[in-house]
């Protein structure tokens, strides 16, 4: 065992692995960490705390993983390499290790622009930092762990020992360097890899197959990314503005239909396309459990972690595997 | 080239607007083809500089002036004398012109004219991109020729983000992602295995991360130094 998180047992089980995710507030109130905690915890392995995600300041991952940690909800604290040089990414490394945090995801993370981009006024003037990226972050994690060795090779008195993680995009451009880009992280070191969300279960399926022929699924864990849909406007959005995602028609036509059937009632709108989303993201979760490689789901309900419950046992991954040591 | 911009005229007059004597000082090799401070820019900018001092009603005398380059002395020496008459200089070079000029101005200020943007070259007239981050460690060989140090938002060196949309970078549609195009270019050239190696943790200390940097070729100071000598009985030692 590399890190002793229970992600890594649930996975060493070999059965399917379900994490889901935890974002921090704008605040310096714990109790909203404390409230999602407690509505995630007993329904996924672990939930990754989002490390000031969109570039909006937040509470630290790290921080908030601890909180989470507290609630007895395993978290994946995620590390991106906008903030912080290799000096404090490997300072704050060693003290999450110290909190008992045992899973990080390593991430670049989103461009400081996106902080404004929305109602907020944001950050973007900013200055990023992106000493290392996202690959070279996954080595210093590993070389921590397995040599005992800092980035610049003084050694360590006691290893922070994690489970590593690392995203990776499968339908992201340019499309047919994207294996090559998954075999650049397990190489330098992932042991799980988190994926952008799926709804292209075709183009998904077409990919792995690569990754398979190249042995890559054997040498990491990947956990399939569903991100629940909430409306067909925000399939739609996805479909048009975010990377890496696209949406077939026929999903977006679901809850095109289940927003029409409400006719004026927008309360009803929005419940019955919630609904018709929920039922959406059970047929993604078995789609993408079913295809070879995929040994879990990576489940996003966005500012909605109290949907979690319901969709992970709707999907028969409940109970949660539990391990007595 | 190095590319620089012109600043607002409201941002030039709070600048200068307490000096009575003032020489707006062109440049006439990079700066001027990016249409930013050559002498033509020099003479506009001292042109709005003396209406404005008209409209306001302050007694301010401005000239301008050009040299070929403000960065080597000895284009700017021979004015030198010329330049100690101005209360200010705003000179309208790069960055590197400013300071250049500023070491040798004795207690004659000289101000910023003009913004300095980037390395670049000419994408079109009018267009000016950046093209290299000056990072002191070419690695433009492993990348096909396209650098991800000063065309990819996140200097990332072993592939692309997430972010990547219909071959754009995340920060805008109007910005093409540095690592679509070198996986493209690869492709072309036949050299895509080559991005197969993880790269390393960079040594940032040849960019700006390791303090001001000094390039000293050895036998061009040794030569220096001997010429020196000859005319020097001293020895041309200092």
């Amino acid at each position: 065992m590399k890190s002793g998180s229970n992600l890594e047992k649930v996975i060493l089980s070999g059965q399917p692995a379900v994490t889901a995710e935890l974002g921090p507030p704008m605040s310096a109130d714990p109790h909203e960490v404390i409230k999602k905690a407690n509505q995630l915890k007993g329904f996924c392995d672990a939930a990754n705390i989002t490390d000031c995600q969109t570039a909006v300041v937040r509470i630290s991952s790290i921080a908030a993983a601890a909180l989470a940690l507290r609630e007895g909800l395993e978290p994946v604290m995620q590390m991106t390499c906008r903030d912080r040089n290799r000096i404090a990414i490997q300072a704050d490394l060693l003290g999450a290790a110290a909190l008992g945090l045992k899973n990080c995801l390593c991430l670049a993370g989103d461009h400081q622009v996106f902080s404004s981009a929305g109602r907020l006024k944001g950050h973007p003037g900013a200055k990023n930092v992106y000493d290392v990226d996202t690959c070279q972050l996954v080595g210093i994690l590993k070389k921590m762990r397995d040599e005992g060795l800092q980035e610049g090779g003084d050694k360590l008195e006691v290893a922070p020992k994690f489970f590593i993680g690392a995203s990776w995009t499968p339908m992201g451009d340019p499309i047919d360097f994207r294996p090559m880009n998954l075999m650049k992280k397990v190489n330098a070191g992932a042991d799980f890899i988190q994926t952008q969300g799926i709804y292209d279960i075709e183009l998904f399926r077409a990919q792995m197959e690569k990754i398979r022929n190249m042995g890559l699924h054997e040498r990491t864990a990947i956990l399939g990314g569903i991100i629940v849909p909430r409306s067909a406007m925000m399939l739609k959005y996805m479909d048009s503005s975010v990377a890496g995602v696209t949406v077939p028609k026929p999903l977006i036509d679901r809850l095109n239909k289940a927003k029409e059937a409400a006719g004026d009632d927008k309360k009803k709108a929005r419940e019955l396309q919630e609904a018709e989303g929920l039922k959406i993201t059970i047929e993604l979760i078995h789609q993408v459990l079913e295809t070879p490689g995929v040994k879990g789901v990576h489940i996003q309900a966005i500012e909605w972690e109290s949907a979690i419950e319901g969709i992970v046992k709707a999907a028969g991954l409940y109970p949660r595997p539990t391990f007595t040591d | 080239m190095i590319v620089g911009s012109q600043k607002s005229i409201d941002e030039l007059w709070e600048m200068t607007k307490d000096f009575k004597k003032v020489l707006v000082f062109g440049c006439n090799t990079c700066v001027a083809i990016c249409h930013a401070g050559g002498e033509k820019e020099a003479e506009t900018i001292a042109t709005l500089l003396r209406m404005r001092a008209a409209q306001e009603g302050k007694a301010m005398e401005v000239d301008f002036t050009s040299v070929m380059r403000h960065c080597e002395p000895e284009y700017f020496e021979p004015v030198l004398e010329d330049l100690k008459k101005y209360d200010l200089i705003l000179s309208t070079a790069c960055g590197v012109g400013v300071n250049f000029l500023s070491d040798r101005t004795g207690n004659i200020p000289v101000y910023p004219g003009i913004n300095t943007s980037f390395y670049g070259a000419v994408e079109a007239p009018g267009v000016f991109v950046e093209l290299c981050a000056g990072c002191g460690n070419c690695i433009l060989h492993l990348t096909g020729g396209i650098c991800p140090i000063a065309r990819c938002s996140k200097t990332l060196m072993n592939g692309p983000c997430g972010g990547t949309n219909k071959g754009k970078c995340e920060i805008s549609k109007d910005v093409d992602c540095a690592w679509y195009l070198i996986v493209e270019r690869m492709k072309k050239l036949g050299t895509l295995e080559k991005l197969a190696e993880v790269q390393p943790p960079r040594n940032w200390s040849t960019s700006r991360d390791g303090g001001p940097r000094r390039v000293s070729l050895e036998h061009i100071r040794a030569f220096e130094e001997q010429e020196a000598g000859k005319s020097d009985p001293a020895g041309g030692k200092k």
